[in-house]
């Protein structure tokens, strides 16, 4: 699995653990992601944004 | 004075200093306003002292924004880094946290000990309400960033101003939509500051609420679980203030109403002079822009700027929402306030003074040009703006 970066403040999300807070499950794909999906942390970068590491 | 080092992308050796460094300690001492009065009052027996934090407030503070003028200076891009990282600026950030408590406290006791007339007690509610506004400015510097103690203390600190929703409504709504139309937060042109706040408070708090029992459903929770941040923020401020009725009786009733309603008017006069008819484009996939500097209106005015933890470099902080007060930049050819926010409330509270002198402003921006499409207009007010300022057909810039 993959983990994508938000270029604005680094927000990781690994497909491998989810985001527990956000109510995303270990094994989520990105692709799965809503897609009106903002950086939880800055929300000023949205999915396209996103760069996969 | 503790200075970062840095090489140039020439290689020449720089030692920067940051000259704010110890002056950001006003945004700490500053939230302990109401004691002034207090202590001014105890000692002479005169209750108008009590007030003195509302002039200290609205004419002092515009004052000295006009003495002391404006600071355009950056930190070096070098050691922006380092200056961000340095745990002194968080610490101060930390400190107020009580402080906060001890005035609403402090103030509420006074209150409801002395034998106040009515206008002190009124006015005494109206200083501890203005000063719990800061309280949510503490709340938006904390809230921004990603340590768990951060968060913790954001939610702690929101529990003065009962605005426990207001971290989660601004991070994950009013960032994401600022400048829009869809924004509750974005205040549009032709709309005054009353109007705004009717559709601003309930709009943010509609938001939070949305956003939040989105995030508790994904993880299969009601939305009155109390895993629900605004829920745990409320009901601190519920045991804050239901304490306050206990210890110092019925009194508390119109001592807090007027408080809380004065901390939100704050905030809500920060919203409305933050980004008034600012308008985010939309590309050719209906997407609007990123949040650009020029999507917010700037202050860098020196005073006011050091109580507020920097609140007023408004369009870096919009363009960067995690960095922090210390490093946040000004950038040439801004939307600039005519003053620093305290100055720029006064005028905001004048309607039509601040649309004679804000609507002007507002259509010479560089990126505007008196394109009224490039304007976010009160819909309500649409044709007469179109009326007095659309431009007739065939007529150029
Ligand atoms: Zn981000």
């Amino acid at each position: 699995m993959s983990a994508y970066r938000c270029p604005e403040c680094g927000y990781l999300f690994d497909e491998d653990e989810g985001d527990e807070h956000e109510g995303y499950r270990p094994g989520t794909p990105f692709a799965k992601l809503p897609d009106d999906f903002a950086c939880p942390d800055c929300s000023v970068r949205f999915k396209d944004d996103f760069e996969k590491v | 004075m503790k200075g970062y080092t840095a090489t140039l992308p020439g290689g020449e050796a720089i030692y920067y200093v940051d000259r704010k460094r110890y002056l950001w300690t006003l945004s700490v001492l500053y939230p302990l306003q109401p004691f002034i009065g207090i202590w001014l009052h105890a000692e002479t027996g005169n209750q108008a002292w009590l007030l003195l934090p509302i002039f200290l407030g609205y004419v002092v503070n515009p004052l000295l924004d006009w003495v002391l003028g404006e600071d355009e200076n950056n930190p070096p891009e070098e050691v922006l880094l380092k200056l961000d990282r340095d745990p002194f600026y968080r610490i101060l950030t930390y400190l107020v946290v009580p402080l906060h408590f001890v005035s609403l406290i402090g103030a509420a006791w006074w209150a409801g000990t002395q034998s106040l007339s009515w206008w002190a007690f009124l006015g005494l509610a109206a200083v501890a309400g203005i000063t719990s506004g800061l309280g949510i400015n503490t709340g938006h510097e904390l809230g921004h960033k990603k340590s768990k103690i951060e968060r913790r203390l954001a939610k702690i600190v929101l529990a003065v101003p009962v605005y426990g929703h207001f971290w989660i409504e601004h991070n994950r709504g009013h960032h994401r939509d600022v400048s829009t139309p869809e924004d509750p937060a974005s205040s549009r042109m032709g709309e005054s500051i009353y109007r705004f706040a009717t559709r601003e408070i309930p709009g943010a708090f509609k938001r939070a609420w949305a956003i939040e029992k989105e995030r508790l459903e994904r993880r299969d929770k009601s939305a009155w679980d109390m895993n629900n941040q605004i829920l745990q923020s409320m009901s601190l401020s519920l045991v804050l203030q239901v304490g306050l009725l206990l210890a110092f009786g019925w009194k508390m009733i119109p001592f807090l109403l007027v408080h809380n309603v004065l901390a939100w008017w704050q905030l809500t006069s920060a919203n409305y002079v933050e980004h008034y008819g600012l308008l985010r484009l939309k590309d050719d996939k209906g997407r609007y822009e990123r949040c650009q500097p020029h999507h917010s209106w700037n202050s860098n005015h020196v005073f006011s700027n050091l109580v507020l933890f920097h609140l007023e470099r408004h369009s870096d902080h919009h363009a960067h929402p995690l960095r922090r007060y210390q490093s946040l930049r000004h950038f040439d050819n801004l939307p600039t306030l005519p003053s620093g926010y305290f100055g720029a409330y006064l005028l905001a509270w004048i309607p039509p003074l601040w649309f004679r002198v804000m609507d002007k402003a507002l259509l010479a921006l560089p990126h505007v040009n008196h394109d009224l499409t490039r304007v976010n207009i009160e819909p309500a007010k649409r044709a007469a703006i179109v009326q007095k300022y659309g431009r007739r057909p065939g007529e150029s810039s």
